[in-house]
């Protein structure tokens, strides 16, 4: 007994499982650049990087999700192919993704055995079945019993179910995605010790974080990628927040700088008291009574980290969600109880940040997206008039520098960062006052990003617009923002003017430190 | 850059395919090749179908389906279905008989002959109120269009039912003592010696044509269907266009049933029974998307004209009508076989060198996501 409890502390540290020279592209977006990574038995490795860095992509390489175009992964030094999940799964490496894949209508012990149920001599042999989902359970320390419907269970209990299921099949090497973004303090607490407890047991982690703070309590090791590139390596007790800080962030491309020269105008959007509760938690708030009040000619950035309630804010204020207390003003005039077409008419416009999901219309060209909010203008009794709608169209590409094959375009031939200017144009063809726009830099190159900052400065400059954009990435924060106001946890947690630093911002961005 | 990128893979397309443009052309235009090849084979089998008399009957015949594909058009291209249709075709009827027939009213001890116009309003009225009941439970309660039109499918042709005992009335004539005379004149009647059912529907479609392409309620529909969240997001009060057009689609169906049973002169609670199929048929084979945000009045008339001409046709030489069950929905199964090439194909010849919309995004879109398998299956259905 003795004896292998020193032969597995002698494995401690050993690399288990390396990428070597690992590149992936999806059409011309390189998202990996020859990326050297290892995994450490019976330790935690964290990955760093800001959205887009390539986080996600390594780890579904790692895991099967996905082939890398060029590059080896060694298990224990030797070459393997992961040609699927199951593959990976075979070999001991499971991932859990950021959002669960359990089944919300089966009991914890059918998620746990879903895909591969155990055979008895009348069917599946379900007591068999609750006995190891039980002692699964009894290993992790939670009291979860195996009949309870998953969704009962509180977010943290379904992500422990998950950890089981990828313990059951005998993982060696569990991927954990942004597993703390949705979870309180102390369900991030029963996560920490759980990972303790794996890593005592000879499990090897991979964990990505935003959460910074948070992550360098659990981790032993820290690898940063930037814009697809692994940037630095250390062990965790060389490091600190800042060295993480440095190294994400890098030097950054030039995104603009606030517009100046011009006196602000009055309130126009004014948030008071705005509460928004979350649809799945009864009793809690996604948005928790918050006030913020934005000048014209204003431009705010919200920063925060996935979970902060960004969307929810900025959705509810455009009159998607629904608000359980607070008022929303446009110009001094409550809005509150308006619908979101009401709310268009009134100059609030929303760009939402899903574009696929919620800004563009799939089947229509790239004009008739363009005028699609804003159709009411150019109609005459029942009639549009087709040329006063081109006139607006043509006026649209040309202001927004769309690059497109004229109107009649399909939205699906575009790029991203066109795609995006395309909502964006949309919106701003209704002559709104107030514009919000949800992560509007999200999945386009760092070029259409410049551009997108520059179109909405010197709409704050020109036209008086009120704007309040938000973004996760830090650097996008010090860039045309007159002023920085941090999310987290549905509140305020602290605002900056131009000159914060990134340093400040991210810690104020941070979950309170777990002991 | 991205410019030359631009012009280079448009003169590609331009030049790169004379061939598949042919190709290209019979798919995008399948439904008219389809009625040409329809009118061709059954004229060479038949001495009596190429002629202008066999047409205009065969026309009066389609007017029917065509009034009901063109309210299915509205609603399909919303995303949604109205299988209520048939029933309420058959409901307008009986209903428009029961107004001929003469309403009394007991306490005043009278009977009221309204005249035709006033039963053709009522009528009418009594479609828009079926479709609006359809309209408020799918967009307001949230029932799945489906199982709401399905409800009123049954409910519709209940009530015609009760409202004859089962009976069919006959006379439907008026009479020119009671005022009421003309009714046949919608469906039986000839102007230009076209039959008015064939005007209407012609009326009907333009009036379509107009309300899709010209005004905001049409892109509205279309937006509807192609992306309801990025629809309201840009203010288009969806509900409001879901509620609309079933109500649309409710008063199409009153027509059509008010000219069926004009062209008969009799009005049964079993008339338009398995219409609405049909009149899926004729919009899916118009080349629209089930799913919504893609089709058009033009093919949706040529698709009604195919399923009627063919049906007519098989008629015509004499097949047996089981045959021509069989013989239809050959047809309607082929045309959903097409579209789905057509959108296919039109997937795959965007630019991919593009790159972007189609493939997965690297990290920001993606990180959200369960797994990378679905959000390809999902990137790929949407464009």
């Amino acid at each position: 007994m003795n004896e292998r409890a020193a032969s597995q502390d002698e494995r401690v540290g050993r690399v288990i499982l390396s990428a070597r020279n690992v590149a992936k592209s999806f059409g011309n977006v390189q998202a990996l650049k020859h990326v050297d990574f290892d995994i450490h038995y019976g330790q935690v490795t964290t990955l760093f990087g800001e959205n887009g860095a390539g986080k996600s992509t390594l780890m579904k390489i790692l895991s099967g999700v996905i082939r890398p175009s060029s590059g080896d992964i060694l298990l224990e030094g030797e070459p393997v192919s992961f040609s699927s999940t199951t593959d990976a799964q075979r070999l001991g490496v499971s991932i859990i993704h950021q959002e669960l894949s359990l089944a919300p209508n089966l009991s914890v012990r059918d998620n746990i055995f879903m895909g591969r149920e155990l055979r008895g001599a009348t069917g599946i042999d379900y007591a068999e079945e609750e006995r190891q989902a039980r002692r699964l359970m009894e290993e992790l320390d939670e009291p979860i019993d195996p009949l309870t419907l998953v969704e009962d269970l509180r977010l943290g209990q379904q992500q422990i179910v998950e950890i089981a299921r990828a313990l059951s099949v005998n993982s060696r090497i569990l991927i954990m995605d942004e597993p703390t973004s949705a979870l309180s303090a102390s369900e991030v607490e029963v996560l920490f010790r759980v990972i303790r407890d794996l890593k005592s047991r000879g499990v090897s982690i991979v964990y990505i974080s935003h959460h910074l703070e948070e992550a360098l309590l659990i981790t032993d090791h820290a690898v940063v990628l930037r814009d697809g590139a692994m940037t630095a390596y250390a062990r965790r007790e060389d490091i600190d927040l800042e060295w993480i800080v440095r190294n994400m962030v890098g030097e950054n491309f030039d995104l603009g700088s606030p517009p100046g020269g011009y006196a602000m105008g009055e309130v126009m959007l004014s948030l008071e008291g705005v509460s928004v509760p979350d649809a799945t938690v009864p009793g809690r708030h996604v948005v928790d009574d918050l006030s913020l009040a934005v000048r014209a000619g204003e431009i705010v950035c919200i920063y925060g980290l996935m979970g902060a309630g960004r969307t929810e804010l900025l959705e509810s204020v455009a009159g998607r969600g629904e608000m359980s207390a607070g008022r929303v003003c446009l110009h001094g005039e409550d809005i509150s109880r308006l619908s979101i077409a009401e709310r268009i008419a009134k100059g609030l416009v929303l760009v939402p940040e899903d574009r696929q999901r919620d800004g563009l219309v799939q089947t229509m060209s790239v004009g008739e997206n363009l005028s699609l909010a804003s159709i009411g203008a150019f109609t005459k009794g029942l009639v549009t008039s087709r040329r006063r709608e081109r006139h607006v169209v043509e006026a649209s590409i040309e202001n927004v520098h769309i690059k497109a094959d004229g109107a009649e375009a399909a939205i699906g031939s575009l790029s991203g960062g066109n795609q995006q200017k395309v909502v964006i144009g949309k919106m701003l063809a209704t002559r709104p006052q107030v514009v919000l726009l949800d992560e509007p830099s999200r999945g386009i190159d760092i070029g259409a990003k410049a551009e997108v900052f520059k179109l909405l400065s010197e709409g704050a400059a020109r036209e008086g617009l009120a704007v309040v954009f938000s973004t996760s990435e830090v650097g996008e924060c010090l860039s045309i923002a007159h002023r920085i106001v941090v999310m987290s946890r549905g509140r305020i947690a602290a605002e900056f003017g131009a000159d914060a630093s990134k340093e400040d911002i991210m810690a104020a961005s941070g979950e309170a430190v777990v002991a | 850059m991205s410019n030359m990128n631009q012009t280079a893979s448009s003169s590609r397309s331009q030049g790169g395919g004379r061939r598949f443009d042919v190709a290209r052309m019979l798919l995008e235009g399948r439904a008219f090749f389809a009625l040409i090849a329809i009118i061709v084979i059954f004229s060479l089998l038949s001495p009596v179908y190429f002629s202008t008399s066999n047409f205009l009957t065969m026309s009066s015949h389609v007017a029917i389906f065509g009034l009901l594909s063109l309210g299915m058009l509205l609603v399909i291209l919303t995303g949604g279905i109205d299988l209520s249709v048939g029933s309420t075709l058959g409901l307008a009827g009986v209903f428009a008989g029961f107004l001929m027939q003469g309403v009394s009213f007991e306490v005043f001890g009278v009977v009221v002959y309204p005249p035709v116009w006033v039963v053709v309003v009522l009528t009418c009225g009594l479609g828009a109120l079926v479709g609006a009941i359809n309209g408020v439970l799918i967009a307001y309660f949230k029932v799945p269009a489906f199982v709401a039109t399905l409800g009123l499918l049954y409910v519709a042709r209940g009530v015609a039912l009760l409202m004859t005992d089962g009976l069919t009335y006959n006379n439907l004539g008026g009479s020119e003592a009671l005022g009421n005379t003309g009714f046949d004149w919608l469906g039986f009647n000839r102007l230009f010696g076209i039959p008015v059912g064939v005007l209407i529907l012609a009326a009907v479609a333009i009036a379509c044509l107009l309300l899709l392409s010209r005004t905001p309620f049409g892109r509205w529909v279309y937006s509807t269907g192609g992306n309801a969240r990025a629809a309201e997001l840009s203010g288009v009060p969806v509900k409001r266009v879901q509620v609309s057009v079933y109500v649309l689609s409710g008063i199409c169906a009153a027509i059509a049933g008010l000219v069926l049973s004009s062209q008969l002169t009799s009005a049964g609670p079993t008339a338009g029974t398995t219409y609405e199929l049909t009149a899926i048929a004729g919009v899916v084979i118009g080349g629209a998307a089930l799913t919504g945000g893609r089709g058009n009045v033009r093919g949706t008339l040529l698709g009604a004209f195919v399923i009627g001409f063919l049906s007519d046709g098989l008629v015509i030489i004499g097949v047996s009508s089981y045959w021509q069950t069989v013989f239809t929905g050959a047809v309607i199964i082929l045309a959903v076989l097409l579209n789905s090439i057509q959108y296919s194909g039109r997937k795959n010849s965007k630019p991919a060198s593009d790159g972007k919309p189609t493939s997965p995004q690297p990290e920001g879109a993606s990180e959200r996501s369960p797994a990378t398998g679905s959000t390809t299956g999902k990137a790929g259905a949407q464009s």
